[in-house]
């Protein structure tokens, strides 16, 4: 008998909590609809599209080929990492570069995004700092395989 | 004739409050339950990038299950298969048809009854359209050819059956002090104080009767602390092989019956449509002191009152439901039959004794 009240009195605690949480919640919410924003908000979700969480600073996001001052890449077509990629994504072909201290430099660079798994493999390899994944893009969704293909022209930013 | 447009337009306006809260009821079961998990819930369904609080979204969500396949699977019975969710949402429909809404408005001369019928079984008559309830649970389970879905309406069949016999011993205390079976006259009795102060509500001449009551009424429902006919983690559910507006139509049938059980409570437990302390010329406080209102304010109050109460015994039980788990089976049958129902027996003796002192 004692055991059953003690069902009972954990079944109106877990009715308390809830109670608890949805009034408190109610009130915070009415009062930001009213005007009150300096107070908490009553929901922890961040309205994705809208509301962004900030990135980590090392989060590894759409990639970029870091341009030299001249517009360039500073790709010299090393190809360490074409073969770092663990999907085999990046497609690189060499160029002569007119400068003689450099020589050689990227005349196509492709990343297949539909195979990469955003490892950041290609990063750490180059030599050169020349790919990085730091460009803070994270929705890459696309309405056609195309749109994932990515050359130099836009990947150079 | 007069009589029959008058029977019409109240069926229409019953049935018609009775549904827009069903939808609306979706959205209150997604806002309440997001909002008592600290989180936001649907608020995307816009109209012309309008999105008010995501009230569109029932009718996004009716839009979604009416362009979906009528599927009806090669090994169920199809007439059986088909009718089941009708039976299902039928018995519930009607039910609404016996809930007074409201005191008499007299209306140049003539009495109209905020009710659209008004039995002297009325009572009994409720209980049993939510009990034919059952039949749609049966049939569905039966019809689909699918054992998990037969597993879950012989458990419906089951607990249903059980708690039937709780929700009536409990509401037979209530029969005894009350002096009638005819919803409107229960109501009316509600009116009057008891001890000078409290209203003569059912939940303060019963207080064991109204918690069996709503514990054998949310069973009745068979919403998550006893959703075992529908098992949504372990058996699908009676609802198996349905989809599409079929689905939908059992969906709804269960947001009804959250609609009826409230409708049910506040009429019988919590005076209908009297505000406490609210006589026909105004209010009359139990401190002493007279507060006149008009004829058509305190109409307004009285159906103002029965929104009030049913919308809060739906939150309620809204809050149960994101509140509680499952019971095992074993529990469920063991709180219907080993509690519900000698507290129910205890109850009538009880009334009983105080009634005949």
């Amino acid at each position: 008998m004692s055991q059953a009240f003690g069902y009972l009195w954990a079944l109106l605690k877990g009715a308390a909590i809830t109670t608890r949480h949805f009034v408190v919640n109610m009130w915070f919410h009415t009062l930001r609809l009213v005007g009150f924003k300096r107070f908490r908000p009553g929901a922890v979700t961040i309205q994705y599209p809208e509301v962004r969480k900030p990135l980590a600073s090392r989060h590894r996001s759409l990639h970029r080929l870091v341009p030299r001052p001249d517009g360039k890449p500073r790709c010299v077509a090393c190809l360490l990492c074409v073969t770092v990629c663990p999907s085999e994504c990046i497609y690189v072909e060499a160029e002569e570069d007119p400068d003689a201290d450099i020589q050689k430099t990227a005349g196509t660079f492709e990343i297949d995004l539909t195979r990469c798994c955003f490892c950041g493999f290609c990063v750490e390899a180059c030599p050169e700092d020349a790919i990085r994944m730091d460009t803070g893009t994270i929705d890459l969704a696309a309405r056609s395989r195309k749109d994932l293909f990515f050359d130099r022209g836009r990947l150079l930013r | 004739m007069s009589d029959v447009l008058v029977s019409l337009v109240k069926i229409f306006v019953a049935l018609g409050w009775f549904l827009i809260l069903t939808l609306y009821l979706t959205w209150v079961e997604r806002k309440e339950s997001a909002v008592l998990q600290d989180r936001i819930g649907a608020n995307r369904a816009s109209v012309f990038g309008l999105r008010i609080f995501g009230l569109f979204q029932p009718f996004a969500d009716a839009i979604k299950m009416i362009f979906k396949e009528d599927f009806v699977p090669a090994f169920a019975n199809k007439v059986l298969h088909t009718l089941a969710p009708f039976v299902s949402f039928f018995f519930v429909a009607v039910t609404i048809t016996a809930m007074p809404f409201g005191d008499d408005i007299v209306l140049g001369g003539k009495t109209l009854s905020l009710q659209v019928f008004d039995p002297s079984v009325g009572l009994l008559y409720v209980l049993a359209m939510l009990s034919l309830g059952i039949y749609g649970i049966i049939l569905s389970g039966w019809a689909s050819r699918n054992r998990f879905a037969l597993l879950g309406s012989v458990r419906g069949a089951a607990q249903l059956i059980s708690y039937e016999v709780a929700l009536g011993l409990s509401l037979i205390g209530l029969i005894m002090v009350f002096p009638s079976l005819r919803m409107s006259e229960i109501v009316r009795f509600q009116g009057g104080t008891v001890l000078g102060f409290l209203p003569r509500w059912g939940v303060f001449l019963q207080p064991l009767g109204f918690a069996l009551f709503f514990i054998a009424a949310l069973a009745e429902t068979k919403r998550v602390p006893f959703d075992l006919p529908e098992g949504e983690s372990e058996i699908i559910g009676f609802f198996a092989e349905y989809g599409g507006l079929k689905w939908g139509l059992f969906m709804m049938t269960d947001f009804m019956e959250i609609i009826v059980v409230s409708a049910l409570i506040a009429t019988l437990f919590f005076g209908g449509w009297q505000v406490p302390w609210l006589a026909a010329d105004g209010f009359h406080w139990p401190w002493g002191g007279h507060w006149a209102l008009a004829k058509w304010l305190v109409i307004a109050l009285q159906v103002l009152a029965f929104q009030v109460k049913v919308v809060f015994f739906c939150w309620l039980q809204i809050l149960i439901r994101w509140t509680y788990p499952r019971f095992r089976y074993d529990q469920l049958m063991d709180l219907g039959w080993k509690l519900l129902v000698p507290l129910g027996l205890l109850n009538i003796l009880g009334t009983g004794l105080i009634m005949s002192l």
